[in-house]
């Protein structure tokens, strides 16, 4: 072959795969969009006062709402929050302050690692084994302690890194002040990276919000309203799961205003943790 | 410099970035970085009376242990899980013995559980989600690394990571109820046009029904996308700059040098984040629920209903009747969770490779 | 393989005696020392990085520890406040005497120690808070001053270290957003504001532009006057300029210790005068 048709094979090839490379790229955005599209023209409509208002309306009956449901996942997340980030947060700082490369540390963090891509559904069963079986009823305390469980490896990994990236002569300056290990922590590295903190823990709050799978079996769903965490409590993902799966239209409509919802609500969570970081990185 | 060996610099970038933090959150970390340090200007500090001494050591002493124990509830948790998964599931794993995982059989009316079927439709789905995902994720990074102009790199990298933040029962909504309808028009299409391909062809043959096993895993292939994609693009941005630019010297197309100096250079990472993606594909539930089809049979076809593991879960547990379906479904989830375990662990360690190779650089 | 190893062994105890011989004897030129350091050893997990040091430190002068990279300048300057501490596989064995106490023993109370020996590190180190409480962070862990002690306080520490006419209308804002040179100072203060006598500076300007370095240097001709300033440099014009003792330190040992016009001009060793005359390091 004349150097000049392999010359003309190469960029042949070049251009082809380099093409192929943008389709994929195409390929990925098309999806998104699709998706918020769908949510958007099939949920926008069933958005109205009632559905913050009243509460889940029986079969095949026109009107209702899903406030129990919006109330019930508020709880739920809420808990799971109050009970996850502090002890990912002290975890973490273990890890950074403590730990270190010692070997419990990196299997800690390993296995931390390994929890935080766990499959949700295993989580449920074992709270379930753990809690629901227990107390003989599901319950949104079982709810809330299952996106614990969730929510504890996202923390904890968020805040290592944002510990470590603290700069150990920022650790010793405080020390080399006479200033005790725990104050030095408290006072200067919490301080460090408190927008990072908070970054993860929103994003924690943002993968649990839409976490179905470990509230099927723990937190289940409920028709009224509710307000009583030991019992078996309405929340939005399982809501529309099971509104969804129903053959009745009023219910399928519902289950698209919440799904629509609740994924505004975790966009608008991200963007809330992308202003945070804005707002604390201004000063460079 | 007398200081503790860990990663700083680029090597810390690049051991922060390889880990298993989804993709958006790890944008947002990036975003927070260095200037971590220079976020905060509140000025009030509220603090007690300190005296130097025994109360300073006792307070140090306090902290330490309530992180430690805090640090060492995570292992807790994991032994926690496994041990009470083995106790629920040891009846059904007891009384079926191997025939558990081999059977293909599951009658709730009859008593008699296996978990072949759902293995097969978790392993399957999976399958077709890597084989769709790896080869997209790729060209997705090879575009944000090292074709995209700079200002759009950016908004393409985060509008990909979004795909991870939609909640996977929206993916199964969406699947139901506007995919699997139009997908079902274009199986008769696959099916005239491959369906009498030798070997192959048998797997897309069947009722242009729109659900079932080869619709679940191009959804979940949708949904590893945003994984795998962030893991290798990462991994890309980690290769020497004069590197590319030696290959580049000697006359290679963009496309030569992604494909002999960038892919060899990071192919750890590039499989740690195909790992990554498929530990996701394997544990993934809802959205694979709302479109599998349900059904306990091991079908020809992949255009057939089935079943995964998690989908099983979902479906079955809170119906269960009878200790012996409750083991047995918990049984499923400990396999599930074992295989998800040794898959990411897998995973996790080729990263970690990538992390020590770079840290080391640094 | 065990030949390379003999000879660099054979080398350093070739080179120890010289080095305790000189040690040894120049510590009779400091009449009034502040610190007196005794066969120090220090190891960083099983590598040993000081061997056995000795050297005297004098009151209210600046010493400088020189020598090339690696030569244990810095970890010397880490004992004195036993900031390595921080790290469980650091330990040093051997005597520190400040006051007319071991500050190497068991019972050595970190916190005061550190409020009398202050320490400055190579870059910058602002707290993330604003100027006024970077100061008043390291006050508030031993005295409890009223609100207008307290702006004295900072306000005192800040002209000390020449930075009060620079920052006095930006007290409030964060600290990170001073320049690298007001950085630096900003540290000096805050490690003055805690009232030590002993200041450890390491390599105090070697991240700094030629003016920081400057102001850096007037300074501690300033503060030599009330403090007992140690400087770890590697610039050997910086110590020339700044220092009244100069210690060249090499592979972990004390090669050389004098007053600093002695030892730049007439140095006793040749390995000291092949350092300062940069033919190796």
């Amino acid at each position: 072959m004349p150097a000049s048709a392999i010359y003309l094979r190469r960029r042949l090839v070049n251009a082809f795969n380099l093409g192929i490379s943008v389709l994929a790229t195409v390929f990925g955005l098309f999806w998104l969009v699709w998706i918020m599209w769908t949510l958007v023209s099939r949920g926008v409509q069933w958005i109205n006062l009632a559905l913050f208002t009243q509460i889940t309306p029986p079969p095949a009956t026109p009107g209702g709402g899903i406030a129990n449901a919006i109330v019930g996942s508020l709880l739920i997340t809420l808990v799971g929050v109050v009970v996850g980030t502090p002890i990912g947060i002290l975890a973490a700082t273990w890890l950074a302050e403590f730990g270190r490369y010692s070997r419990i540390a990196t299997v800690i963090r390993f296995v931390n690692d390994i929890l935080l891509s766990a499959p949700s559904i295993v989580i449920g069963v074992f709270v379930y084994a753990v809690v629901v079986a227990r107390f003989g009823h599901f319950s949104g305390w079982s709810g809330g302690v299952a996106l614990a469980i969730i929510m504890l490896p996202v923390v904890l990994r968020t805040t290592e890194d944002m510990l470590t990236l603290v700069p150990d002569q920022i650790r010793e300056a405080a020390a080399a002040l006479g200033a005790p290990q725990w104050r030095v922590v408290i006072t200067i590295v919490y301080r460090a990276s408190l927008g990072g903190i908070l970054t993860g823990v929103m994003l924690g709050i943002a993968r649990i919000s839409g976490e179905t799978a470990p509230l099927l079996f723990t937190a289940l769903n409920n028709q009224f309203w509710n307000a009583n965490m030991g019992q078996a409590m309405a929340n939005l993902p399982v809501m529309i799961y099971q509104f969804a799966m129903s053959p009745y239209e009023n219910w399928q409509h519902l289950a698209w205003a919440g799904a629509l919802l609740i994924t505004l609500a975790i966009l608008v969570l991200n963007l809330i943790a992308r202003l945070v970081i804005r707002s604390n990185t201004f000063g460079t | 410099m007398p200081t503790l060996q860990r990663p700083t610099g680029k090597g810390l970038a690049a051991h922060r970035r390889l880990n298993f933090i989804p993709p958006l959150d790890q944008a947002l970390m990036r975003e927070v970085g260095t200037d971590a340090l220079n976020s905060i200007s509140t000025p009030t500090v509220t603090i007690g009376r300190i005296r130097p001494g025994r109360g300073t050591a006792i307070a140090d002493f306090l902290f330490r242990g309530i992180t430690r124990v805090a640090a060492l509830l995570v292992l807790a948790l994991m032994a926690g899980i496994l041990v009470v998964l083995f106790i629920q599931a040891w009846p059904a794993l007891h009384h079926f013995g191997w025939k558990f995982f081999t059977g293909t059989d599951w009658d709730p009316v009859n008593v008699v559980f296996s978990a072949m079927p759902s293995i097969y439709g978790t392993v399957v789905t999976s399958v077709i989600a890597m084989v769709i995902a790896v080869p997209v994720s790729f060209g997705i990074a090879l575009f944000i690394t090292q074709l995209a102009p700079a200002w759009l790199r950016r908004p393409v990298s985060t509008a990909i990571e979004l795909l991870a933040a939609i909640p996977s029962i929206i993916y199964g909504m969406w699947g139901l109820f506007v995919f699997a309808p139009l997908f079902s028009y274009i199986q008769p299409w696959i099916t005239d046009h491959i369906g009498d391909w030798p070997i192959i062809g048998g797997l897309f043959q069947g009722p242009p029904m729109g659900i079932g096993i080869f619709s679940a895993g191009l959804i979940l292939a949708i949904m590893v996308i945003p994984f795998i994609s962030s893991v290798m693009r990462d991994v890309f941005d980690l290769v020497p700059t004069v590197l590319k630019e030696s290959a580049y010297g000697v006359g290679c197309t963009t496309w030569e040098v992604v494909w002999h100096v960038v892919l060899p250079y990071t192919r750890i990472g590039v499989v740690g984040g195909i790992m990554l993606g498929l530990g996701r594909a394997l544990g993934e539930t809802m959205a694979v629920t709302f479109i599998i089809g349900n059904s306990h049979t091991i079908g020809e076809s992949l255009f057939m209903p089935g079943n995964t593991i998690s989908s099983t879960l979902a479906n079955e547990f809170t119906e269960a009747i009878g200790s012996m379906y409750t083991s047995s479904l918990i049984a499923l989830g400990l396999i599930l969770f074992f295989i998800t375990f040794v898959v990411l662990a897998f995973a996790k360690l080729l990263l970690l490779r990538i992390g020590a190779r770079e840290g080391s650089k640094g | 393989m065990s030949q390379p190893d003999s000879a660099k062994t054979h080398a350093i105890s070739l080179q120890a005696p010289a080095v305790t011989k000189r040690a040894s004897s120049s510590k009779n030129i400091i009449e009034n020392p502040k610190l007196s350091i005794h066969e120090l050893n220090f190891y960083y997990g099983r590598y040993q990085a000081l061997h056995d040091i000795n050297m005297d430190i004098a009151e209210r002068q600046v010493t400088a520890f020189i020598g090339p990279s690696g030569c244990g300048k810095s970890t010397l300057l880490r004992t004195l406040n036993r900031i390595y501490g921080l790290y469980p596989d650091q330990r040093a064995t051997g005597v520190i005497m400040l006051d007319g106490r071991n500050i190497l023993d068991r019972d050595q109370d970190l916190n005061t120690l550190r409020a009398k020996i202050g320490m400055v590190f190579q870059k910058p180190t602002p707290f993330p808070m604003s100027v006024f409480e970077n100061i008043a962070f390291g006050v508030r862990l031993y005295e409890r001053l009223s609100r207008v002690k307290m702006q004295e306080r900072v306000e005192w520490a800040l002209r000390k270290a020449a930075l009060w006419e620079e920052v006095k209308d930006k007290l409030r804002q964060g600290g990170t957003r001073l320049s690298g040179g007001q950085q630096q100072r900003l540290c000096i203060a805050r490690a003055i504001a805690v009232k030590p006598e002993v200041l450890l500076l390491d390599e105090p300007a070697s991240a700094l532009d030629p003016l920081s370095t400057l102001k850096i240097e007037e300074l501690i001709a300033e503060l030599k006057a009330d403090y007992t300033i140690v400087i770890v440099t590697h610039n050997m014009q910086q110590a020339a300029r700044v220092s009244d003792y100069t210690a060249f330190m090499y592979l972990g040992s004390l090669v050389e210790y004098a007053d600093t016009s002695t030892l730049f001009t007439n140095p006793s060793l040749k390995q000291t005068e092949d350092y300062i005359t940069g033919r190796y390091g």
